[in-house]
């Protein structure tokens, strides 16, 4: 969970990514309980309509499920249904960013994808 | 409660304070009240809470008007910047006159907020600082449990821990009650998490009215070469433009994911920036 939030960006969008992160990444698993509204509205000091709003998008998405009288919790395809929905957007978000950002400085298609394949090393100083 | 404000006017010799103000509060809800000094703002708390009556237009509370009606006024709780309580009582006789007149109020919250500001009840209003006097304004609109209540600049003289405190006593009691709080302030980056909606007021009336979430996602400084920037804004409401050295940043309403297809750099505009650029506007 990050310590705040971005003031210029939909809270409720935030509060929905967070959540989404945290299904990812592992860090809140299947049949798990999520942080109720009440706790990040008090987290944040956020309106916790706001909260219920990224919250309540979760559920119509089947990402969680409530348990009357005791609060959210994750489904067993959540994980599934994000990565699919991730992989959808990950052109959008960071290829096509990428590809204009290598257009400005005239890095080539060839060498952009030598980059990619490149093997991971720490850049040093 | 419902506030209907319909064509309201509030005129003050040659000066009009509000023109023709129209909105609707729907229900519980904590509202920001927002604008530059002067802007109408007090002129329009003081008529919703019933103190003042308008020139013109109206305001229905449940359907009802506010002026001089108990069931309503004790309803409504408004703390302004000062000046709320006789100089002469002491702390604990402003409450218990508060406890009568509010059918809601919450003496336990009361004695709760006292000891955490560090009130002393047999102190009397005339000997408190600027900073008490307002910890005493806080505590009596928290505690009054009014349906509507109205926090007008509440804080003056508070230092930050104590507004913090204050804030998250807020949104506490909020949470286990659902009220319409009204909230009038110029620390906007404090509190503008705690909107659920925004209410923007320049010179008497209304330029803005939106939840404040919707607010985030479509009010956006986009940026890029001036050719760009000029066609993605043509047919755009704009409120700020700027330029440098070939590039402009324009501050619009739109759709963040346009622009970015037009090739724009795209970046969210906090409710405070908005502000500023929407009171400065000429002639807004």
């Amino acid at each position: 969970m990050k310590k705040s939030l971005d003031e210029s960006k939909p809270i409720f969008l935030q509060i929905k990514e967070q959540l989404e992160d945290s299904i990812i990444n592992g860090e809140i698993k299947a049949e798990e309980r999520v942080p109720s509204t009440n706790e990040f509205a008090a987290f944040y000091k956020i309106n916790p309509a706001t909260a219920a709003k990224g919250i309540n998008e979760l559920v119509e998405e089947e990402i969680l499920f409530k348990r009357r009288g005791v609060g959210m919790f994750v489904t067993e395809d959540a994980r599934e249904i994000l990565v699919e929905k991730r992989k959808k957007s990950f052109y959008q978000t960071y290829v096509l960013p990428l590809k204009s950002e290598a257009n400005k400085l005239h890095i080539g298609k060839e060498e952009l994808l030598e980059m990619v394949k490149r093997e991971d090393v720490p850049i040093e100083d | 409660m419902k506030i209907e404000v319909k064509n309201l006017t509030k005129r003050y010799n040659d000066n009009l304070a509000l023109d023709n103000v129209s909105f609707t509060l729907d229900g519980p809800n904590i509202y920001g009240l927002l604008g530059r000094n002067g802007a109408g703002k007090t002129t329009f708390m003081d008529i919703l809470s019933g103190q003042i009556l308008a020139s013109g237009g109206s305001i229905l509370i449940d359907g009802e008007n506010p002026f001089d009606n108990r069931r309503l006024t004790e309803s409504i709780c408004l703390i302004k910047e000062g000046q709320n309580f006789k100089k002469d009582l002491s702390i604990k006789n402003v409450l218990k006159i508060f406890s009568y007149f509010y059918p809601k109020w919450d003496q336990e919250l009361a004695d709760e907020l006292i000891k955490e500001y560090k009130l002393n009840p047999k102190s009397k209003v005339k000997t408190l600082s600027k900073g008490m006097e307002s910890a005493l304004g806080i505590t009596v609109g928290l505690a009054s449990k009014a349906p509507i209540t109205i926090f007008d600049e509440p804080y003056i003289g508070l230092d930050a821990p104590s507004r913090k405190k204050f804030y998250e006593i807020l949104l506490e009691e909020y949470q286990s009650e659902k009220r319409t709080i009204i909230f009038s302030t110029h620390l906007i980056d404090e509190v503008s998490l705690l909107f659920e909606e925004v209410l923007i007021l320049q010179e008497g009336k209304v330029v803005l009215h939106e939840q404040s979430d919707i607010l985030r996602d479509h009010a956006m400084a986009v940026s890029g070469s001036l050719e760009k920037v000029q066609a993605f804004i043509a047919d755009k409401e704009v409120i700020k433009t700027k330029q440098l050295a070939g590039m402009m940043t324009a501050y619009v309403y739109g759709k963040p994911e346009e622009a970015k297809m037009h090739g724009l750099d795209v970046e969210g505009v906090p409710i405070q920036e908005l502000m500023i650029y929407l009171t400065e506007k000429e002639g807004a």
